[in-house]
Order: C-alpha cells, then structure tokens, then sequence
C-alpha cells in the first residue's frame, strides 16, 4: 500500500533541506529573472548595426549619396574604409567587420544604365550592358548576417535622383497576427519560460536521489518502510510549487518589462504548466537514478538541456528541422511545453488546440516516475 | 534468526564465505573480527540489503532472499556512519523517523518525548545533527533506530568513534533494550565491546572461525598462555616469530604475553628454548582472556 502519510514524511523533510540551502534557494529565484533579462534584452533576430567596411572607388557626390542611403537602413554601419577591396576581405578575414561594401570607380555610368533607377529612356535594356551598382562581399558563414544582407540586394535607388519611388506593387498581403509589430521579446518570453523550467528543474531533481546516497543517508533510507514511489512522488512535490513560482515569475516580469501580455486562460497556463513541470521532474529522477554521483547528475542533465534549448523550437523554428530531428524534439517534454504556452500566451488556444500537448506532458510525467520507482532498488547490489 | 552457507562475492573476491549462524532471541550476538573481515556483508544480507551470491537465511520468520518489505517494520538498523540528516535538527531527524514508521500525531509525540528523555537529547533538540559530537550523534542514531520499537536491532560498530565514557552508557542502554525484549546483533573490533556479548562470533577474512559465549569461547580455547617477565624482550619477541609450536608473542607493557599451541607437551620449556630466554626471565601461566580466543582462533584458520 501506497502511504500518503510517508510521502508527506518525505515531503516535508525535503521542504526543511530546501529552506537549510539558501544557495538553491536563491537559484530558485535569481535563476529565472537574470536569464530572462538576459536573453529578453540580449536575443534579437532581426538583426541591425552590422560592422561594415567602405570601399568607395569613386568618391563622388553620387557614392556619398549612396552610402548615406545604405546607411539609412540601418542594416550596418560603416565602421571602416579602406582604398581596395583586397584590403576590405583582410578586414573581413580578421573579424572586424562582416562585410564589405565596394563601390566601383564607373559608379556613375553603371547607375544610368541600371534598370534599379529606371531612367527614360533605358539606354540599354541588355542584361550584359547593365550591371549592378556596387558589390557586397559578406561574411556569409552565418546564414543570418547573410539572409540581413542579401535583403538590401533590392533596394530601391530612385532616390538618388530625387525622383518618386517606383509604386511596387504588392503580389501578396501578409497581415502579422500575434506579432504585428514582430517583436523578438513576444516569442521569446514564454519560451524561456519552458527553457528555464527544464533546466532548474531537471537539475534540482536530477541531483535528489545522488544526494541521498552521496550524504550516505541511503542506507538508513531503504532500510526504513518507505517506498519508492512515496519517495519520489515526495521529492518531487515540493519542486512543484517552486516550478509554478518561477514560471510566474518569467511571465509576470515579461508582462511588466518586455509588454508580453498573455491573452488565452490563466487555468489553462497553470494544469499546462503543473504538467510540464511534472515532467521535468520525472525526467530529473530518472536521471538521478542512473547517476552515481552529483557531477555526473550534472553532466546528464546539460545532455538534457542543450538540445532542449536548440531543438525544441526556442532558438530555431521546429518546422525547419529535419524529420529525424523532429521525431527527436518530440522526445523532449520542452517542445509540447513550447507548442502549449505560446498557444496560450499568445495566440488564445483553448484546450481544443492544445489537448495533445496536455496528454503528451502527462504522459512524460507518468513514464518518467515509474521509470524512476522502478529502477530504485532498495538495496545495495 | 538462523542463516545457512551465506555467501556474498563482489567480483573476484568473496566478502562472506559459508556463514552458518544461529542467534536466539533476547541476546546481544556479536561478531568480532578486524577491518574487512565481512561483518557490514553480513548485517547487509541478514537486513535485506544485500542479496547473498549463496546460501539463505531466515530472520523473524521472513525467508531471504526474498521480499524484504515486511522485515524493515520489525527491524532497525544503526549503520557504521551516521546516516541521519546533518542539515536537519535532532527534533526534525526524530519527526521524520517517526513519521516513515507511520507513528502520527500523539503517538509519534509521545514516542518522541520518551525517546529524548531517554536518550537524554532534550537540550538538544533545536541543534542541527551534523554539529553534534561523536557520543551525541551514536545516542541520537540509537534513539531513531528504536523509534518503532524494533524486535531486532542491528548496530554495524557502534561505538568506533565515542570515548570510553560514552561507551559504558551506550552498552547499558542495550541491555535494557534487551530486558524489553529486543534481541541484538552488534559487530565491533574492541574485545571489551566483544566481552559484553551474550554469544559471539568470531569472523575473519568472510569465515567463521569460532563462536559460542565468551567464557566458552576462553575455555574452550586449546592453546597454553604463558606470559614471560625479563630483560631484552624485543629480541625474544623477534626470535618467537614463526617458531614452531608458538602460535603468537605480543608485548604487555613489561610482559610479553606468548600463546603456545594446546599440543605442545612442555609449553613452559619449549618458549624458553625458541626465545633464547636466560634464566632471569619469569614464565608464568595465565588465563587466556578474548584476545587470545581471537588470535588463535584466526591464527589457526589461516595457517
């Protein structure tokens, strides 16, 4: 028979241990806000202010124009000039800058001919006689800086000669929801409220059992009546209520600081949030029960972690992955968390819309606890 | 409590070789033998912690190997090191004990007020358990391993880090566990420890090599003790070393006290001689006492 009483024997003397550890305890709440701050302020896909080198050959009146109008953009900025283009892949080579912008010397003739400018009549419509303007030589090792880059391929040049700007039309209408103003913040705050979750709770757990052993208070342990389900269910418990804690924490400070308003249902966020966080902490005791020490606990759980940062959809959209990558996210209890909360929090799914995710979290805590109980033996061999 | 041929091997090397134990109820049973010498193995098979490699055993009716659940409410266990909860208060150490054997609400405060009064932990209550002393920290690991009354009480050396004092105290609160009806197995490497013991067994390198009570065991013992008074008793010491006939030489302060194989037909004559003693030296009879139960008993198995 299952004990409701032991597990609160346990229970509560895990909750004295935790109140003793002023170090976890303090983690508990520092861990949330300074990583939120961080990557709230620090993380920004739309990228801007990239180091540039200027290579103007024909310092003219029409180049200064030009360059002002790239800088307008606000894509880069121009932190260097050099004479050749050699001297600017040097530049890019060392690493001071990403790119280099190389205006040739014929600037002038090439503008006229440009359909870019469109001028009437076009002296030559031939795709050998019309070249581009200038040249970009980018860093393009990271496909971010450029996708940013190659975005400027297409800028309009009219307004160098003052004159109207082409009406392009539209062949599609993109209207925004959720994010019209596509702020990075708004994807990025409740995600970091599955990240975070994952790692203090996968690590505080991860460690539960170790500790006991590691104290040398196992022995006394098994050979008292407790059971092993009591024993977990009662270690567990507490990291509940401190999981719900934070994720309040992240949530509300994303509210107040980064304007993260969340608009679906309060109770669907918290049984949403109870079960990811279940989850967490059974994939935490099923690691502590393998560990044979805290350190490798540790080890394991950044194991964990990691590919909960980059493969649950966090850091790169899950639909981009691979197939095989994909069945590998759906591993990790963080990618339903993450389909679940920016339902919730952004776009208002009701428990219609995110049932799966609910059933699939559920799922992960039951699974993960009995494997836990299971493979904790009270014995010695 | 019985146990047949229990045998325990980690890998290559065999920590309980054949032990075959029979300890009746309301006795202090000792085992007696050096570091190493299999006496944790053996409470570890005999609670359930430890599946032996061979062999059974049966303790208050339960059959190991085999489910051990039932046995861990009847039995209590002090292990070699503290294994209490150092960041919790001796009160908080008691509460959870209570607790994890299901005594709740008055029952669990009783037990806990009599315990603390007994165990003589009421000024202590309030202090964390891992800043308690050597002495402080074996009463409070008594007073949690008896908290639900245990039949049978198993202490892995008890008393290895506690003064003498402490010591004493800490053997007159077995024996009134005894009076109450509890039955004991304690393991120890101190022969007054051993002396103590209703019955005792002798263990060394995983064997049994004796068992019995202690006066049984010092009478029962075949060699000859003979204790040499003289000069120069370094060098006899060294010249005894694997002498013939001599099981064993240990110097006594100003003696050196010289077991002499129970076959030996002049024991007295045939120290003299291997000793090289002059005839200033004194030899004199003795009556063995444990140390010499143990020594031989060890000595004879290995050669």
């Amino acid at each position: 028979m299952i004990s409701p009483f032991r597990m609160m024997a346990v229970l509560r003397k895990e909750l004295l241990q935790l109140k003793r550890d002023r170090m976890t305890f303090g983690m508990i709440v520092m861990i949330p806000i300074i990583q939120l701050l961080l990557f709230g302020y620090a993380i920004e896909t739309n990228l801007r202010h990239i180091p540039a080198a200027l290579v103007d050959q024909a310092q003219s009146g029409l180049s200064r124009a030009l360059v002002q109008m790239v800088e307008a953009t606000q894509i880069v900025d121009f932190t260097e000039r050099h004479m050749t283009a050699e001297a600017a892949e040097r530049a890019i080579r060392a690493g001071h800058v990403r790119a280099a912008f190389v205006i040739p010397e014929d600037l002038a003739g090439r503008l006229v001919r440009s359909p870019a400018v469109g001028m009437d009549p076009p002296p030559a419509t031939d795709a050998q006689v019309s070249r581009p303007v200038a040249q970009w030589i980018v860093d393009g090792s990271d496909t971010t800086i450029g996708a940013a880059l190659k975005s400027l391929r297409n800028m309009p040049l009219t307004e160098l000669f003052r004159r109207p700007q082409n009406m392009s039309v539209p062949t599609f209408e993109v209207a925004l929801f959720y994010n019209p103003e596509q702020r990075t913040e708004v994807n990025i705050v409740p995600g970091l409220v599955g990240i975070i979750l994952t790692m203090t709770m996968v690590l505080f757990t991860s460690a539960a059992i170790v500790r006991e052993s590691e104290h040398g208070n196992m022995e006394m342990l098994i050979n008292t009546p407790v059971r092993p389900v009591e024993l977990m269910l009662g270690k567990i418990v507490p990291f509940l209520g401190i999981g719900l804690i934070q994720a309040c924490l992240i949530l509300g400070l994303g509210r107040a600081i980064f304007g993260v308003a969340i608009v679906g249902s309060l109770w669907l966020l918290l049984w949403g949030g109870l079960l990811f966080i279940a989850a967490s902490l059974s994939l935490g005791l099923v690691i502590s029960t393998i560990a044979k020490t805290q350190l490798q606990a540790m080890q394991m759980t950044f194991f964990i972690v990691l590919p909960s940062i980059l493969l649950s959809g966090f850091m790169f959209p899950y639909e981009g992955m691979p197939v095989p990558a994909q069945w590998l996210a759906n591993a990790l209890p963080v990618t339903h968390f993450l389909r679940l909360i920016r339902g919730v929090v952004l776009r208002d799914a009701g428990l219609a819309e995110i049932g799966p995710q609910m059933l699939w979290l559920a799922c992960f805590a039951a699974i993960g606890l009995g494997i836990a109980s299971l493979r904790f033996r009270k014995r010695l061999d | 409590m019985e146990a047949r041929g229990l045998t325990r091997r980690f890998g290559p090397k065999t920590a309980v070789d054949g032990l075959d134990l029979e300890i009746e109820p309301g006795v202090i049973y000792g085992f007696l033998g050096p570091n190493g010498c299999g006496k944790t193995t053996a409470m570890r098979m005999l609670t359930g912690l430890l599946t032996p490699s061979e062999g059974s055993a049966r303790v208050l009716g339960v059959e190991l190997p085999g489910r051990a659940e039932p046995l861990k409410r009847k039995i209590g266990y002090m292990t070699q090191s503290f294994s209490h909860y150092r960041d919790l208060t001796v009160a908080e150490n008691m509460g959870f004990t209570a607790s994890v054997y299901g005594l709740r609400g008055r029952k669990a405060r009783a037990r806990i007020g009599e315990l603390t009064e007994e165990y003589d932990l009421a000024g202590l209550a309030a202090q964390m358990a891992g800043s308690l002393s050597g002495g402080q920290k074996q009463r409070l690991a008594l007073a949690l391993a008896v908290m639900h009354r245990p039949r049978l009480l198993f202490l892995d050396e008890p008393t290895s880090a506690v003064d003498p004092e402490s010591r004493r105290g800490f053997w007159e609160k077995l024996f009134d566990l005894v009076a109450e009806g509890a039955s004991i197995v304690v393991s120890t490497h101190f022969m007054d420890e051993a002396e103590r013991c209703h019955r005792l067994a002798i263990l060394d390198r995983g064997r049994k090599r004796a068992d019995g009570t202690p006066q049984e065991l010092m009478d029962a013992l075949g060699v000859t003790v003979l204790e040499v008074e003289g000069t120069d008793l370094r060098a006899a010491r060294r010249r005894l070393d694997g002498a013939a006939g001599i099981l064993s030489a240990a110097q006594i302060g100003a003696r050196l006290r010289v077991l002499v194989e129970g076959d030996v037909p002049e024991p007295e004559a045939r120290l003299r001689e291997a000793a090289g003693l002059g005839d200033g030296a004194a030899i004199a009879r003795t009556r063995p006492n444990l140390e010499d139960v143990f020594v031989s008993a060890t000595r004879e198995q290995a050669a």
